[in-house]
């Protein structure tokens, strides 16, 4: 994955930036050491590592506002980070750049029940949001796989989903306001605690902009009264093509279920060496889970299972205890930990659309006879978004090329059968270059003219996204500048 | 105007000499000046998978043909778009385009999501006549910019809409209304806010106190199978028996109407005065409406969209001051709109980006001109 070539004049400027920086932060909160920035070489697309210029940890929407002025004034560029934990590489330094980490800013600002809203600085885990309000019955929705270390800011930056959002949404969904640092420094709050923010839809506009509009600091998410009870059902087939009309005509029927899963015959394998999930061995496996009072999931586990064994399952498990629903989960939820047992991995997230389902399982299969690598399939069946799991092995020299290349063959896949690259990781850099397989040019220039409007200086987070040679001319501005 | 493709929509654009009034519908009530471009004939349902939960269909498709498509296969529109016309006494047939340009939601919004939240992809062209696709047809996508929540409330000042694709939800079995009689605006949000708060999966939570003859009354609306909104409508009691009101439960066909009644604010149709919409806090909502001036409101959204009677040439805003959310003018006298605009004044920093949008989607400021903002002209 090809980077810009550091700018010689940035960092020439180096010095002069550290000592502006020092004098408006706390002494411990400006790394420059490249002994020190080497943390923050990369996110979780750890393929991909260049230690930032500096890294800066404010504590303050006022820090954030002084180190963006400042930055903004010496023409450096400047790639906001969360936890780091992006899949895509959103966190990605560039060698001339100052990495802004809001780990510090990690406070809970309001809690208001009666509202079900909660206020937070955003460098706040996602679990630990809600871990602030589950003692009151209330949970925040949106649940990636990382959320024990995810920040929301990178959940607002990426626009997050999880296994739970067919029935919750995405972060999108549930953000109802912010307070965000344009780079020029300027503050500016979207949104807030009433229901429909006013004019254009900036906030929906800047969730999933990967940190190029703006650092988003405080974020006011609505809160959710916690469910009765939720319990699941497992369910085989000897087919994906069963599996998918099986889910089909789950949501034809009128029931909507938190979540859907599927995982194919290999990751089943991989997953039942590894939790002891007691899982059928078979060609498709659906996770259902519902929500309710205990009557209520017994009544939707009745209407479901109905309809899986129209479709003849080779098995069908339905929880009858919290021991059992644990065990059903553990399997799924422990996929990509026991794949990263057996073989390096890259995790993929394209989107189709559901019914495409059983053609693209079929295509992927003949890509890894072809590329001579094993792939899995971890997919979140109710909204199409798949999560192909592809080994190959790091030290094998050119292994993670093919990977690549592979991947990039079914995310183009997605695209052709009418879906998209990316469901709830985002482009960063790794999808970067296939943006041009999903959007025209006039598609893309209206996506750039925005990021026109909030950083005409092209210095937030400016590799990422748009394809190199697409937003070339932009990102030159600054250089050509000086 | 009244092109039937995409293509010969941008040429209109590409070629116009002057302002555009986008309209789908025309039942909005918003008649901005220029050569009214109509939508109407780019029309159809293009794709509709009810198994995927999706469907795409042509801007200027009315909305009671994609309802009925819909209910065919026991599927509707979550975020229960409002119906403009009686309220407004305007006549036409509203459109998706109409809808999605002015995300009008309803009553389960604070449920549910408003239209911008089942908007799932958007073609549109900008006033340069170019043609713009922007997400897609599933239901996860962050591949890119978000360009169809920019889209959706937009008013077609950033683009004129051409095709939307949207996300559908399976129709409940039934629903049921619980009403509490007698509460004031402040135990009224307060039994909303409990209601709201419980598991219960409340879609409906209104209050009006101050607009009916024969007191007031809170609705609680509970969907889902019959099993389900019966056991749910007991708890729910339950929980607010310390309100030590009245109660009673509306049945389905009863619920049915209250609703698209609470929707449509038909209770406001007849009445002489101006009609403002208030999006605020939810618990804000009796204390702004006490210095409102106002005639008379009602509740949606638990307390958070307040529906209020104005008196004739009242600045609403003005009465309010600084609050936690926004008014919109909805119907009043030309001679009002003259002075009071229909959007509320955004913050100065929010409004250099609103203008720089419209100044890079629309440099020669052509699309609605005026309606959200004040109107970027191309620079030399």
């Amino acid at each position: 994955m090809e980077m810009p070539i550091p700018a010689p004049a940035v960092l020439a400027r180096k010095d002069r930036v550290v000592a502006r920086l020092q004098a408006v932060l706390p002494s411990d909160a400006v790394i420059q050491d490249p002994a020190e920035t080497r943390a923050y070489e990369c996110d979780a697309l750890t393929a991909y590592r260049c230690p930032p210029m500096v890294a800066v940890l404010p504590a303050s929407t006022q820090e954030v506002s002084e180190i963006l002025r400042i930055c903004h004034e010496e023409g450096v560029p400047v790639v906001p980070r969360g936890s780091g934990t992006s899949l895509a590489g959103g966190a990605l330094p560039t060698a001339d750049c100052v990495i802004l980490g809001v780990a510090r800013m990690n406070d809970v600002l309001d809690t208001d029940y009666d509202n079900r809203t909660i206020k937070v600085q955003t460098g706040r885990t996602n679990l630990s949001v809600t871990g602030a309000v589950e003692e009151n019955g209330f949970f925040y929705a949106p649940d990636p796989s990382s959320q024990l270390a995810c920040a929301i800011a990178g959940n607002i930056a990426m626009n997050s989903g999880g296994a739970h959002c067919l029935k919750y949404g995405v972060t999108t969904n549930n953000l109802m306001g912010v307070t965000m640092v344009m780079m020029d420094g300027e503050i500016v709050e979207l949104g807030g605690a009433h229901m429909d923010a006013a004019g254009l839809d900036l906030l929906g506009l800047i969730c999933g902009s990967e940190g190029q509009l703006g650092v988003v600091t405080e974020a006011t998410l609505r809160i959710l009264p916690k469910p009765e009870g939720a319990r699941p059902v497992l369910m085989g087939f000897d087919s994906a093509e069963i599996a998918g009309a099986c889910v089909a005509d789950i949501i034809k029927a009128g029931v909507l279920p938190v979540a859907i899963e599927f995982m194919d015959k290999m990751l089943i394998e991989v997953c039942e060496d590894f939790a002891k999930a007691d899982y059928p061995m078979c060609e498709a496996l659906l996770i259902v889970e519902v929500e309710g009072s205990e009557a209520e999931i017994n009544d939707q586990l009745a209407l479901i299972t109905e309809i899986a064994r129209r479709h003849n399952p080779v098995a069908l498990r339905e929880s009858a205890s919290a021991d059992e629903s644990a065990r059903i989960w553990a399997g799924r939820k422990a996929a990509f930990s026991a794949i990263g047992r057996i073989s390096d991995y890259m995790c993929l997230d394209g989107t189709i659309p559901v019914s495409e389902l059983p053609y693209v399982l079929r295509r992927i299969g003949e890509m890894s006879e072809q590329y001579g690598l094993r792939v899995g399939n971890v997919f979140h069946a109710g909204d199409g978004n798949m999560h192909p799991l592809i080994c190959y092995d790091a030290n094998k020299p050119g292994d993670l090329e093919i990977c690549e290349e592979f991947g990039a063959e079914v995310l183009k896949l997605c695209v052709e059968v009418g879906g998209c690259l990316t469901g709830e990781h985002g482009v960063g850099i790794e999808k970067r270059d296939l943006m041009t397989h999903q959007y025209a040019p006039a598609d893309l220039e209206a996506q750039m003219a925005v990021k026109d409007v909030f950083d005409p200086q092209w210095l937030l987070n400016p590799a990422k996204v748009f394809p190199l040679a697409v937003s070339e001319t932009r990102r030159a501005l600054d250089v050509a500048a000086e | 105007m009244r092109p039937d493709t995409e293509a010969a929509l941008a040429d209109i654009v590409k070629s116009a000499k002057g302002p555009l009034a986008i309209q789908g519908g025309g039942t909005r009530g918003l008649s901005p000046q220029g050569d009214v471009l109509s939508v109407a004939g780019l029309s159809g349902i293009t794709l509709y998978e009810p198994g995927a939960l999706t469907m795409v269909a042509q801007a200027g498709t009315p909305i009671s043909e994609i309802e009925a498509a819909l209910a065919a296969e026991n599927q509707r529109l979550a975020f229960e778009p409002m119906d403009h016309r009686a309220v407004l006494g305007t006549q036409g047939d509203p459109t998706l385009g109409g809808v999605i340009s002015a995300n009008v939601s309803g009553p389960r919004r604070i449920q549910g999501g408003s239209a911008r939240d089942y908007a799932l992809g958007v073609r549109f062209v900008d006033g340069t006549g170019t043609a713009v696709k922007n997400g897609g047809r599933v239901m996860k996508n962050v591949t890119g910019y978000d360009l169809v929540k920019l889209m959706c409330g937009a008013f077609g000042t950033l683009g004129v809409l051409t095709e939307v694709s949207l996300k559908v939800l399976p129709s409940p079995e039934t629903q049921g209304t619980l009403m509490l009689r007698g509460l004031d605006d402040v135990a009224g949000v307060r039994a909303m806010s409990a209601a709201m708060g419980s598991p219960y999966e409340i879609t409906g939570a209104a209050h009006c106190a101050k607009i009916m003859e024969g007191g007031s009354v809170t609705a609680l609306r509970i969907e889902g199978f019959e099993t389900s909104v019966a056991y749910r409508m007991d708890q729910l009691k339950d929980l607010l028996k310390g309100f030590n009101v009245d109660m009673n439960v509306a049945d389905a066909t009863m619920s049915d109407w209250i609703w698209k009644s609470v929707r449509d604010a038909t209770l406001l149709a007849d009445v002489p005065e101006d009609i403002w919409r208030v999006s605020c806090k939810p618990s804000d909502a009796p204390a702004l409406m006490a210095r409102s001036g106002a005639v008379g409101w009602y509740f949606d959204w638990a307390g958070g969209l307040i529906w209020v009677r104005m008196p004739a040439g009242g600045d609403l805003r003005a009465a309010l001051g600084a609050f936690d959310g926004h008014a919109t003018l909805v119907r009043a006298s030309e001679a009002t709109r003259a002075v009071v605009p229909t959007f509320h004044p955004e913050a100065p920093g929010v409004a250099k980006i609103s203008a720089g949008l419209r100044a890079r989607f629309d440099p020669r400021g052509i699309l609605n001109p005026g309606l959200m903002g004040p109107v970027a002209r191309e620079i030399a």
